[in-house]
């Protein structure tokens, strides 16, 4: 068998609980943490990517428990993202236990953070998240969950952060996030063929085809989730018996 | 209980290879020094950063040569990654760098990246461990038709294939994901990242006799 294609369950995270909801409106806390981190293990889970939406420099230190006690307990690569601005908060994540850490507007703000953090830290540990969103006939990348536009294109950016030296570039459509409907296969697709580093597709999931689609269609090399695993309409073994039957290759526990 | 001497070096992720450590039933022991080293059942270096940075470390604190004397002694040993990588003769990373000598060859990158072929570096997610003639390996036997978690750009090209423990291919590049001989045993992937195949394997080391 070759490489295994990846599946992430994605978890947000405020105030160090787990927490669901839709576009950061009516959120509900939704349990604990280390509890889903199990869950996701006993599943069968590739990786974990813990984002904080309620990033803040005053709860940096839940965070960082969070982060510790799930490392204690699952014994797999764990991505923690938000709030990510400079060295240190790189440093403290992976000291504290994380395996990756996801940077988004920093990287964007701070376009020498990514370079600096590779060369410190080593390109397997940075992820670059982009959230992209059509706008005429390409894709931008916007910041603060979609509401503020940057001007960059998307397909550009993501192929700047590889060769900056990230390893990974976590790839939310924000038209698709939210949805249901399935990714932005043409948007992942062209992102995947024009960067070196992996992509994570992400936002849009609502079936377990959608996951084939974005490997196949979308030639990803993992795909990320969170509703469809989070509110148990599938377990992650059912979406790997589910892509395996479709000749994707992935590892089965 | 086993005690495991974790080398730390300042820039491994000490926690995760801790934590897994014990959970494999081990009591771990953070390592600075060659006279701490003597006091351990079992010696694992672990791996995240540079080659050259990591030498020199070992370097600087005495522990190359108390590894290399504990190693000679028949302590069990495992190195896990860049832990893995040093202990070959040389490394071909960001410049040219000697390493521990245990196994004859070379640390080298992958070849060019292919990214129209899905070939892309680093080498990073659940890939095989092919065991060939060596299925019975006291500890990497447990990994058996299982997947484990890699994360690398680089790979231990031995000169001599009876070092190689077993195999992994990416892309079309088939390279050695094990490689030691007698008490010395070196992963380019990572057990502590690899959910209960890693765990297996780690208790094996732990319960390793020579």
């Amino acid at each position: 068998m070759p490489l295994s294609k990846r599946i992430i369950p994605c978890l947000d995270i405020a105030h160090g609980r787990v927490v669901k909801g839709v576009q950061f409106v009516d959120i509900i806390d939704a349990g604990d943490p280390v509890e889903a981190a199990i869950r996701y293990d006993q599943q069968g889970a590739d990786e974990l990517c813990f984002l904080d939406i309620r990033a803040t420099h005053e709860n940096r230190d839940t965070l960082y428990h969070v982060v510790s006690d799930v490392a204690e307990n699952v014994f797999m690569p764990l991505t923690v993202g938000g709030g990510i601005k400079e060295l240190s908060d790189i440093e403290n994540l992976l000291h504290a236990g994380a395996d990756k850490v996801s940077i988004n507007t920093a990287a964007i703000f701070n376009p020498q953070l990514v370079k600096d953090a590779a060369l410190r830290f080593g390109s397997s540990t940075i992820v670059v998240a982009i959230d992209a969103k059509r706008v005429a006939d390409h894709w931008e990348c916007f910041t603060h969950g979609g509401r503020k536009e940057t001007g960059l294109n998307a397909v550009d950016w993501a192929k700047k952060m590889a060769d900056d030296g990230a390893g990974e570039i976590l790839l939310t459509s924000m038209d698709a996030d939210g949805t249901k409907e399935g990714y932005d296969l043409a948007l992942t697709a062209t992102v995947a063929e024009t960067i070196s580093a992996n992509v994570i597709a992400s936002g849009g999931v609502g079936t377990l085809q959608h996951l084939a689609d974005g490997l196949l269609l979308g030639k990803a090399d993992a795909v990320l989730a969170a509703s469809i695993f989070h509110f148990n309409e599938h377990t992650i073994a059912e979406a790997k018996a589910y892509l395996a039957k479709q000749g994707i290759c992935v590892r089965q526990k | 209980m086993v005690t495991v001497g974790l080398i730390d070096y300042g820039m491994g992720n000490m926690h995760s290879v801790t934590k897994a450590l014990e959970k494999a039933g081990s009591q771990v022991v953070h390592v600075h020094t060659p006279e701490a080293l003597m006091q351990m059942d079992r010696i694992v270096l672990p791996g995240v950063g540079a080659f050259r940075d990591c030498m020199a470390v070992l370097q600087e604190k005495g522990l190359d040569e108390a590894i290399l004397e504990r190693i000679q002694a028949g302590m069990p040993f495992l190195g896990i990654c860049l832990g893995m990588q040093v202990l070959m003769q040389s490394s071909m990373e960001f410049g040219f760098y000697q390493g521990l000598k245990v196994i004859p060859g070379a640390v080298k990158p992958f070849p060019e990246t292919h990214p129209e072929r899905g070939f892309k570096i680093p080498h990073m997610g659940w890939n095989d461990v092919l065991l060939g003639a060596n299925h019975d390996h006291p500890v990497l036997s447990t990994l058996q038709g299982q997947q484990v978690y890699y994360v690398h750009s680089y790979v231990c090209v031995p000169d001599q294939s009876e070092h190689i423990l077993a195999a992994c291919s990416y892309g079309d590049h088939p390279f050695a994901c094990a490689i030691g001989h007698d008490n010395v045993l070196g992963v380019q992937f990572h057990p502590e990242k690899s959910q209960q195949a890693g765990l297996n394997m780690l208790k094996a080391f732990i319960d390793w006799r020579i």
